[in-house]
Formats: C-alpha cells, sequence, structure tokens
C-alpha cells in the first residue's frame, strides 16, 4: 500500500501533481487516496487519481476523496468502449493533448461521440445504485475463487490481502508460465490475461508485479481473473478446477519442477 | 494468440515426445527461469542416429511448440543431420512463427545442438 507519509516526505517545494491509482487494475489493491488528498491539499499541490477500476465498488465522491482530477473508463463498469471521463476540479487549469475545434471548452476536440457519452453516464449511475449489491455479490464470488485457487500448491494471491477491490483476482502459480495458462483457459472458454514477458510483447513480466517485489520467474506464471456479477458461483467453480488440471498439466511438463508432492 | 498458426498451436495443445528418457545418452537444459523460458532435452543415441527425443518445456505456447516438433524433425535422424537443424527449419516446419517469438526455435535448436554436443563430449571421456 501506498503510505500517505512516504507520499508527504517526497514532497518537494517544486511539486505540482501527486498522482496515486484508485483502485490497481492488474492486482486491486486499493490505495488510501483520502488519507492522501488531505496531504496534498495541506500541501497546495493537485491529487490526481486512476478510478478506472474502482466505479462499481468504491465510493467516488470527489470532495471526500479530495481528489482535484479523477478518471474512469465507462468500459470498465458495463458503458461503451471510445469514450473517457475526467473530472477537473473547477479552478484547476490544464492544457489540452489535442488541438482543433473549440469542444470540451478547447480541451478536447473533435465531435463528441453522443452515443458514448450517454452510455457512460448511464453506466456511471447504473455502478452507483448497484454498488452494494456489486460489493456483495462479487465479493462472496472472489472470496470462493480465491479460497479455490489457493488449493493449487505453490500459489498465492497478488495485491493487498484485504484492502482490495473484489473483482480482480491476479495469482502467482509458480512453475506454470502465463501465455500458456492464457491460451489453455482460453480452449476451456474462460478469458483471463497474464503479467508474462510472453504476454506483454517485451522482454519483461509485469512492472507491477516487479515492483510487489515478485521474483521475475514468478512474475511469468501470473494469471489475472476478473469478475461481475453476472458471473455464477457454478463458473467460479469450473474455473477452479480448470486451473488445479491446467497448473498441474504444466507442471508436469516443465524440466524444473519436480512432480513430487512439495509441502 | 494472435499470429499462431494451426500447428504451432496443435503443438501446444498436444504435444509430441514430451517426458524424460530413464537412461539418456546426453541430456541438455537451456534458458533460464528468470527469462521464462528454459527446455530440456534428452537423447538416446544408437548407431550414430537419435533413436529416440525427448523434451521438458517451461514457456509460453511458442516455447513448448517449438521443442516439440523439434523433437519430430530429430527423431531418426543420424547425428551429423540433427547439428544442421536450425531455428529457420524449426519455424518453417511451424508454418511460421511471429517474429517476436523466433528467440524460443532459436532456443530449442541450440538445445539440442548441446544435447549433440555433450553426447559426443561424453563419447569421447
Amino acid at each position: 500500500l501506498v503510505d500517505p507519509l512516504e507520499v508527504k516526505k517526497s514532497l518537494r517545494p517544486n511539486t505540482v501533481l501527486v498522482s496515486v491509482m484508485y483502485a490497481a487494475n492488474e492486482i486491486g489493491t486499493v490505495e488510501p487516496i483520502e488519507a492522501i488528498g488531505k496531504i496534498t491539499k495541506q500541501a497546495g499541490v493537485l491529487l490526481h487519481t486512476d478510478a478506472a477500476a474502482a466505479a462499481e465498488y468504491l465510493n467516488l465522491d470527489v470532495e471526500k476523496l479530495g481528489v482535484d482530477l479523477m478518471v474512469l473508463g465507462p468500459h470498465k463498469f458495463g458503458g461503451p468502449k471510445g469514450v473517457g471521463i475526467l473530472y477537473v476540479r473547477e479552478g484547476v487549469k490544464i492544457t489540452p493533448l489535442v488541438y482543433g475545434g473549440a469542444q470540451e471548452k478547447g480541451l478536447r476536440p473533435g465531435t463528441h461521440n453522443v452515443p458514448g457519452i450517454v452510455g457512460a453516464a448511464k453506466a456511471l449511475e447504473l455502478a452507483v445504485a448497484e454498488r452494494e449489491a456489486n460489493v456483495k455479490g462479487v465479493g462472496d464470488l472472489a472470496a470462493r475463487l480465491i479460497a479455490g485457487l489457493s488449493k493449487v500448491p505453490d500459489s498465492y494471491l497478488t495485491g493487498h490481502p484485504q484492502k482490495r477491490v473484489p473483482h480482480i483476482v491476479s495469482f502467482i502459480f509458480r512453475g506454470a508460465e502465463g501465455e500458456a495458462m492464457v491460451l489453455k483457459l482460453s480452449d476451456r472458454g474462460i478469458m483471463v490475461s497474464s503479467g508474462s514477458a510472453c504476454t506483454s510483447g517485451s522482454l519483461e513480466p509485469s512492472h507491477v508485479l516487479l515492483a510487489c517485489g515478485i521474483p521475475p520467474q514468478e512474475a511469468h506464471g501470473s494469471a489475472r481473473f476478473s469478475l461481475s456479477n453476472q458471473n455464477t458461483k457454478e463458473e467460479v467453480d469450473y474455473v477452479i478446477n480448470a486451473m488445479l488440471e491446467i497448473v498441474g498439466e504444466l507442471r508436469r511438463i516443465n524440466p524444473l519442477w519436480s512432480n513430487t508432492l512439495k509441502n | 494468440m494472435e499470429q499462431y498458426t494451426e500447428k504451432l498451436i496443435e503443438h501446444f495443445r498436444n504435444p509430441r515426445n514430451m517426458g524424460d528418457i530413464a537412461k539418456p545418452s546426453a541430456s541438455a537444459q537451456v534458458g533460464n527461469p528468470v527469462c521464462g523460458d528454459v527446455m530440456k532435452i534428452d537423447i538416446l543415441v544408437e548407431g550414430k542416429k537419435i533413436k529416440d527425443i525427448k523434451f521438458k518445456t517451461l514457456g509460453c505456447a511458442a516455447a513448448i511448440a517449438t521443442s516439440s516438433i523439434l523433437t519430430e524433425i530429430a527423431k531418426g535422424k543420424t547425428l551429423a543431420e540433427a547439428k544442421k537443424i536450425g531455428n529457420a527449419d524449426i519455424a518453417k516446419e511451424l508454418g511460421g512463427m511471429p517474429k517476436v517469438k523466433l528467440h524460443c526455435s532459436v532456443l530449442a535448436a541450440d538445445c539440442l545442438r548441446q544435447a549433440i554436443k555433450n553426447y559426443e563430449l561424453a563419447i569421447t571421456n
């Protein structure tokens, strides 16, 4: 977790902006934005947060959080793709990245994506209205998934164990490679992503996992599941059984893995 | 995944000659877990030919497929022929590979060459 006091200590006389993700999209950790907001306010520094993974599960009250800038990705909470939401506190001046027409007060020229905007607004309205149900429902599914996946020996959950959004469950499976897991799961109708180097297109595994202190050889063995309230217990059980089989298959083919029971 | 040929996916789903040889004539292991790619090849040599060959791989679909198809290409070949198997042969046999995955075919070719080298070292001793 980001320590608000560490944030305070790292502020410099020329610091203009602090940016901390609200909910980490890869591992689900929820950062203490409200506490950080108090520090930035006191210091007269702007606070920006990426709340893309937060809308369905966490409070977005910008006053409570003390944020000056907040982004949301409607496609993350049931809305359409091709539109984003940036909250900008009154009085905060930002410069455009694109130049041209006068739409969006000159900040984002180009004819408005009206269907996208309408869809985004409706999705946000529903996300807020259904938040309690989402937190409970997805929370139960996540708990079931985490308990089940933990039965795979030599595996562990990444991200903060308690301060997390329920819908993101990213696990490390030692001795199994991420892309191989993604494909084998896809063959069974299960879609996941991975932080392995082979899935990144570069030679490096996920910088997020590495930053958490996970050794590279383990970061290659990550599989990230995401849930919604439309998933069922049966689907979760199906995934758990699939993972038990798949990880077993990949460990049997791994020259470094001794297939005797490890403790 | 995008750009994988059907043949590559097939070798990933159903790898050939996967496992260990109980008493191999020689063995080689290349790669390292920090990079996420490790291949091991066991060969059984009889009459200067590769009578049997088995592989084990930790890595992505391309890594598993290249080592699998390599064992198919190499089995039954003379050592002299097997030494000539290059990564381009492996990629060709698979019907092509995405550029970013070509290094897997290089690793597989290196692994076999190393195994043959280890065999030759063993018999001279």
